[in-house]
């Protein structure tokens, strides 16, 4: 595929679309024309945004999305067994690739993934034999002909109906889905084990990997995060609470609890601290498109990685390094177990992820540049080009530059979303959701 | 300061008057963020959402503070300044251990713990004293912590899988090993966090409670503003009327309530 070649620092983003919702977003993906844009929020709501018709003739406006289908995905439960509330927040969407006129998508809360079928329907059967259009049955006595009904072009109504539910095989917080290239699997990862399914079959999963010490005592590490290569369907990746990578063959054995591969950085001790442990937490874990690469998320950094060397990053990028001093402020209010994501843009030249005041952040691995911009409505006039923001670290502040201290921390953009094409991005606040194009 | 603290790197008690009040500082913080930690890992199951992975980190972050502390011969000190407290250590040591035992008649799980298992707690509001069966501490501090904690994930876990879960084992014999070691520290520094049963009484013992909390680590980074420690809270927002203790009352006969309803519930279950 071949994307726009422009630096991301050359990027001249424009706000395109602000989307409020009722409830906090806690997911967002794009599915893979990018003509679907999927947001799931914490009220286990799905809302489905499309890229308008017109806009994708005219390249100008490439970035208009409205929305498409709304639906209740999840609903909060109860566990009468475990006395327990499941939440009906929706952790992860993924969309499975398109065979037919129906669009598929997996959403996943704590406990359950649901395969949801999104299908448009824009005829109806008229002209029923005996039948009234309103449904009421005719007197039969005056049926004298005989009429086969004809489909007839209605309003565009779009569908979301459940395919299939894959529960209680989760006794952890489900964290991650993928769907394997070979498009039957997927697999599901919780703190402690992954499982894989198969598409078609809700009452089965298979365990892949499962770190449970036999003692409890024991645990000290936790999933994070997991997926499967884009392009080899045997290989897939679950990142770990202590900041290592582990990739795995399903080849190998039944049982993937022994890694083909463990990627890890040796820690820095000048920098070593009792926080380093947390801040080196991987929260999310992402394979280029080309599957040559992997990007890995922690509190401070983004790593890409590259597939064939275990030993260390072959790139690092710092997100928020003047943090690094606040590390105890930030995990008295818990900042410092924020979970952010991270993505690729279409050609993988490009890698963006969020922080705190809204403000997110990309970073050109060609040109070894960087950028920060914010997702707000103050600093986002419709049309106009956002503007490059600079964090003060220390020293004078210059005009434009907002100091560290003055950074809102309950501001946090924790999920973008990049097209798999083009150079639109979904970046979502709290409740809001932005789109940006670049301006052309 | 804040750059000090941040550092893990061990301080060497020299004779140099500096470096022992830089060592005494490090100490200090130190201490603060292991009376957080604690604190972090008690209220786990007061989160609106609660996390695996955060409390796994935390509790990696209390034991690393223990091991430096017990290597640094900190331990020592601190055990050995408590050792005059008049409670006998091993007293609430016994208190602690009595709890998990009733925790345990009560048909096992939830309300111990706030660490692990908290498939098992989730919908506990109400803090109890059993909480405190996770943090005993001593000479071995960090395998003892393990232990209780672990044995909170596991019984909770236990009572998850196979509903049948009487490891009573375990506790009790962590109890025992904990001998010299253990009985020391839990005096003063996490005695304080426990709540004593019931009786409306209770109240000074609240404020006791939170008046050895060390508060100091509230300002250890002055510079940013608005981020007070919040703790995301249930719906029954146990630690503000605790801190008050104007609510004490309605929260132990809350607590009664639960008690009691867990008591029918044991009988209709059958456990």
């Amino acid at each position: 595929m071949e994307a726009f070649s422009c630096r991301c620092y050359q990027f001249n983003l424009l706000l395109v679309m602000l989307f409020v919702t009722a409830d906090i977003i806690s997911t967002v993906e794009f599915n893979h024309s990018g003509e679907l844009l999927a947001t799931g929020d914490k009220g286990g709501r799905v809302v489905i945004f499309q890229q308008e018709l017109e806009s994708k003739n005219q390249p100008q406006c490439r970035g208009e999305y409205n929305v498409y289908s709304t639906f209740q995905s999840h609903e909060p439960e109860f566990d009468y067994l475990k006395s327990l509330e499941i939440e009906e927040k929706i952790n992860k969407i993924r969309w499975l690739p398109q065979k037919n006129a129906a669009q598929f998508l997996l959403s996943t809360n704590d406990k359950t993934i649901k395969l949801w079928k999104i299908s448009e329907r824009d005829k109806r059967p008229e002209g029923y034999n005996l039948k009234e259009e309103d449904g009421r049955y005719r007197d039969p006595t005056t049926v004298t002909t005989l009429r086969v009904p004809v489909f007839q072009p209605m309003d565009l109504m779009v569908e979301a109906s459940p395919r299939r539910v894959f529960a209680n095989a989760h006794t952890y917080h489900i964290n991650s889905i993928s769907v394997n290239s070979d498009c039957e699997t997927y697999l599901s990862a919780d703190d402690l084990r992954i499982n894989l399914w198969n598409l078609e079959i809700t009452d089965r999963s298979f365990n892949i990997v499962d770190i449970k010490p036999v003692n409890m005592e024991e645990l000290t590490e936790v999933i994070t995060a997991a997926e499967f290569h884009p392009n080899q369907c045997n290989t897939f990746v679950y990142s770990s609470s202590k900041g290592t990578i582990r990739l795995c063959d399903m080849r190998a054995s039944a049982l993937c609890d022994q890694h083909s591969k463990l990627f890890e950085e040796p820690e820095d001790p000048s920098n070593r601290s009792f926080f380093s442990e947390i801040i080196s937490s991987i929260s999310d874990v992402k394979f280029s498109h080309s599957g040559r690469y992997m990007m890995t998320r922690d509190y401070l950094s983004v790593k890409i990685w590259d597939l064939n060397m275990e030993s260390r990053p072959v790139e690092t990028y710092q997100v928020h390094e003047y943090l690094r001093s606040k590390l105890c402020s930030l995990y008295e209010n818990d900042c410092i177990f924020d979970k952010f994501e991270c993505c690729w843009n279409g050609n993988d030249s490009v890698v963006m992820t969020g922080s705190y005041n809204n403000f997110f952040r990309m970073f050109d691995r060609g040109y070894r540049q960087d950028v920060t911009l914010e997702a707000s409505r103050e600093s986002s006039k419709p049309r106009s080009v956002l503007k490059p923001r600079k964090v003060c670290t220390g020293g004078k502040r210059k005009k434009d530059e907002i100091s560290v201290d003055s950074l809102d921390f309950n501001k946090k953009i924790l999920h973008t979303a990049w097209h798999p094409q083009d150079n639109i991005i979904a970046v979502a606040t709290t409740n809001n959701l932005y789109i940006f194009q670049d301006k052309l | 300061m804040a750059n000090m603290y941040s550092k893990g790197t061990k301080r060497k008690f020299s004779d140099g008057v500096d470096n022992k009040a830089v060592a005494a500082s490090y100490s200090l913080q130190r201490q603060s963020l292991l009376d957080m930690s604690l604190l972090k890992l008690q209220l786990c199951h007061m989160l609106a959402e609660p996390n695996l992975c955060r409390s796994v980190l935390i509790a990696n972050t209390v034991r690393q503070i223990q091991e430096e502390m017990a290597h640094d011969g900190s331990w020592q000190v601190v055990t050995e300044a408590l050792g005059g407290s008049g409670h006998g250590p091993s007293d609430r040591l016994v208190d602690t251990e009595v709890l998990c035992q009733s925790s345990e008649q009560q048909d096992g799980g939830p309300r111990l713990y706030s660490v692990m298992g908290y498939d098992g707690c989730r919908e506990e509001e109400v803090v109890t004293d059993k909480a405190l069966c996770s943090v005993v501490v001593g000479d071995r501090a960090p395998a003892l912590l393990l232990g209780t904690i672990g044995h909170c994930w596991d019984r909770g876990e236990l009572r998850v899988e196979d509903g049948v879960s009487k490891d009573s084992g375990t506790g009790e014999e962590e109890g025992t090993k904990s001998g010299e070691g253990a009985k020391m520290a839990t005096g003063q520094v996490f005695g304080t966090f426990e709540i004593k049963n019931g009786a409306p009484g209770s109240d000074p013992a609240l404020e006791e409670l939170f008046s050895d909390v060390d508060a100091s680590y509230y300002d250890l980074d002055t510079m940013l503003t608005g981020m007070q420690s919040a703790p995301k809270m249930g719906p029954y927002d146990f630690l503000d009327s605790l801190a008050s203790s104007h609510g004490s009352v309605s929260n132990s006969s809350c607590r009664a309530d639960l008690n009691e309803l867990d008591h029918i519930m044991e009988i209709i279950v059958g456990s």
